[in-house]
């Protein structure tokens, strides 16, 4: 079929941030697909230059609003590294819980809120309102669940406040946490399966098509890998984390203000479904549970199955904070202060799971405990030239249906990344000189 | 969503520019308001939320810093078809923590980051929305405090001009009975900073960072010379100052000074 096609989608919706798609079809030859990041660049690394340890992840979780969370939580691990700030078992747990509410969190508002609308031929989850009530009650419940427990255990959801290098500033009470887990365990669990359900639903909506990449995630034999853990690549096994650099190899692209990345192949992905395919044995029952339900079986190699993933990953997050909260409540919540007193000075390098994939930061601390350089690898930034492959194959695929499906198609598979484009052009590396 | 005001429905846009969209993210928060207002206004244009988009609005809340031409460009247009403008969040009121690198030159920033691709990707400081064209109210605070913007939003509804706090935040500190911050032995930017947070990070066991912008009437000097009293160097208080107050503390840096 000798098709010339266009298509020129600006400002792609329901996506967090500005991204532009881009494909030209000559004579039904692809001579273009990518998808164009036009976001303007952040230059956070330059403003941590100087900054004191402790107000390191105030500034990093200004990175972005949706991900805030998960960059205080890198950025904190990365400066107690890098000062030998060690931290209590009880802070560590209290973290996971954090990284659980702001993952299903995320998990949900995009599952639900940004990518089922697709599913069901609408704009925006607006008219579902009036449709599609139920399920929409059961998301706007979950996410008020899991803001609540990030208002609770740190502060706020937003942009928390007492998560703080070495500890927290101020605990939550017993009876708190006693709350949240009633929560969680009864209405929390019920709206997750009933979404669950209206998803299952609309399962033959999801598009059919296959690439198999080079899929990468944190990794780690005792559980479901968020916080802490070796890098994993389906292709070569295991890497330490303090060699991320070998594994990004991040590189500009003229078409995106945000680096590309690529490790063993031209590109890889990131994100709950490169959780899944590296650890979906370590998945809490219900979870494994929900997920054959879905008809998701690892390796998966369909990118527009991320969505089912990560409803899968919202049952997981809602069973492992109610195992973490049962434990906490055992041992009692423990009056502790932040233990801010470096041991040493240097260079700390961290890497979570945050909900679009495996995040890094790199920081180098001078004897004064203030930054000299800075460096974070981003999830979004890290699934771009993935997401460029992808086009890549699949417009010559469908390349004999309408250009409003196709352009869909290609909408969908944008959104099916969740990208956080603020994210991903929170800058580039740069490195100081003086 | 129709573009036609509906039963007297406003026409609400929500609009992005240089920013975490954190405080957008904070909207869609109100997980037991976010119904009950839609009965009051159509939302006619939300790009993080829905495809569609509109011709004009009543109400434009707009969010985040400018920081590139084609920003300035988006930001004429909005205001254009706007009737009310809101700036929402501190990137937006005051440049917030993006002008922290508006204290560096811009060349050498560019020069760092993209290397010889530096003229690639158009940069300038960040600026305030008000920089650039006009802003008839604003909601502070990095994010953006959730009961100000309701009441913001409520009283535009209502067709009344909202009210805004310009007092310190060790006024709200007060009445919520935390220790003082200083007193503990913290750097805190309460004494400076305009209320409206409740106070919520000493409340929560940190300092005030300033994340609001500074009252109206702010003496820099006084500030200065309390925090010295408190240990903290002029040199360390101004550096924590700028951390949401660059272009307040240095207005004549908006337009690129060396």
């Amino acid at each position: 079929m000798s098709r010339d096609l266009s298509i020129n989608v600006h400002h792609v919706t329901r996506v967090e941030g500005h991204g532009n798609i881009v494909v030209d079809v000559k004579n039904g030859v692809l001579k273009k697909a990518e998808l164009d990041i036009v976001e303007p660049p952040r230059f956070f690394e330059a403003m941590l230059k100087g900054r004191n340890f402790h107000e390191v992840a105030i500034i990093t979780s200004r990175i972005c609003g949706i991900c805030c969370l998960g960059h205080q939580m890198t950025s904190l691990r990365a400066t107690e590294n890098a000062l030998g700030l060690e931290i209590s078992e009880q802070t560590e747990i209290l973290r996971k819980i954090l990284i659980h509410g702001a993952t299903f969190q995320s998990n949900v508002l995009h599952a639900l809120f940004l990518a089922t609308p697709d599913f069901l031929n609408v704009g925006s989850v607006f008219p579902l309102v009036n449709t599609h009530k139920d399920v929409v009650l059961a998301a706007l419940r979950l996410k008020r669940l899991a803001n609540d427990i990030g208002d609770v255990i740190s502060g706020r959801a937003i942009h928390p406040i007492s998560i703080v290098p070495g500890g927290f500033t101020k605990l939550p009470s017993e009876s708190e946490i006693k709350e949240l887990r009633e929560k969680l365990a009864n209405e929390g669990m019920k709206d997750a399966l009933f979404a669950i359900d209206v998803l299952a639903s609309l399962a033959d909506q999801i598009p059919q098509f296959e690439r198999e990449t080079e899929y990468i995630s944190l990794y780690n034999d005792k559980e479901y890998a968020f916080y802490d853990g070796l890098i994993c690549s389906s292709d070569v096994g295991l890497v330490p984390v303090e060699e991320y650099e070998d594994v990004t190899n991040e590189f500009v692209v003229p078409h995106s203000t945000s680096k590309h990345t690529r490790f063993n192949r031209s590109s890889y992905m990131v994100g709950a479904m490169a959780r899944f395919n590296n650890s979906h044995k370590l998945l809490k029952p219900k979870a494994q549970e929900v997920a054959k339900k879905l008809g998701l079986i690892a390796p998966c190699h369909n990118p527009y199955m991320i969505t089912v993933a990560q409803m899968v990953e919202v049952v997981h997050c809602i069973e492992d904070a109610i195992d973490l909260m049962d434990i906490l409540l055992e041992r009692g919540i423990k009056d502790e202060k932040p233990n801010q007193n470096p041991t040493r000075f240097g260079r700390g390098i961290a890497s979570t799971e945050v909900p679009r994939g495996i995040l890094f930061h790199d920081y180098t601390y001078n004897r004064k405990g203030q930054i000299e350089k800075a460096n974070c690898v981003i999830p979004t930034g890290q699934n771009l030239a993935n997401i460029d492959d992808d086009m890549k194959k699949l417009v010559p695929e469908i390349l004999d249906e309408p250009k409003e499906e196709i352009t869909k198609k290609l909408e969908m598979l944008v959104r099916a990344y969740d990208p956080c484009i603020s994210c991903s052009v929170h800058m580039l590396d740069v490195t100081f000189e003086e | 969503m129709s573009q036609e005001k509906k039963n007297g429905k406003l026409k609400v846009a929500f609009f992005d520019f240089t920013s975490c969209e954190g405080c957008q993210l904070n909207k869609l928060n109100f997980e037991n308001e976010l119904l009950d207002l839609l009965k009051y206004v159509d939302i006619v244009e939300f790009r993080e939320a829905m495809d569609d988009k509109a011709e004009e609005y009543d109400i434009a809340f707009v969010e985040g810093s400018i920081s590139t031409p084609s920003c300035v460009q988006r930001i004429y247009d909005i205001r254009r078809r706007s009737k009310i403008l809101v700036a929402l969040g501190q990137c937006a009121v005051s440049g917030g923590i993006n002008a922290m690198r508006n204290e560096q030159p811009l060349e050498k920033v560019q020069e760092e980051v993209y290397g010889e691709h530096k003229y690639l990707f158009p940069s300038m400081p960040a600026l305030p929305v008000s920089a650039v064209v006009k802003v008839d109210y604003e909601v502070r605070g990095c994010p953006m405090s959730a009961p100000e913007y309701l009441h913001v939003f409520k009283s535009l509804v209502l067709g009344r001009k909202p009210e805004t706090k310009d007092y310190a935040v060790c006024v709200e500190c007060k009445l919520k009975e935390n220790e003082c911050v200083l007193e503990k032995g913290m750097f805190c930017l309460g004494p400076i900073t305009r209320a409206g947070c409740d106070a919520i990070c000493p409340s929560n066991g940190q300092y005030c960072t300033g994340c609001r912008g500074l009252v109206s009437n702010v003496n820099k000097n006084g500030a200065v010379e309390m925090l010295k009293q408190h240990g903290f160097s002029v040199e360390e208080a101004l550096k924590r100052m700028k951390m949401f107050n660059t272009n307040d503390l240095e207005k004549e840096i908006c337009w690129g000074k060396e």
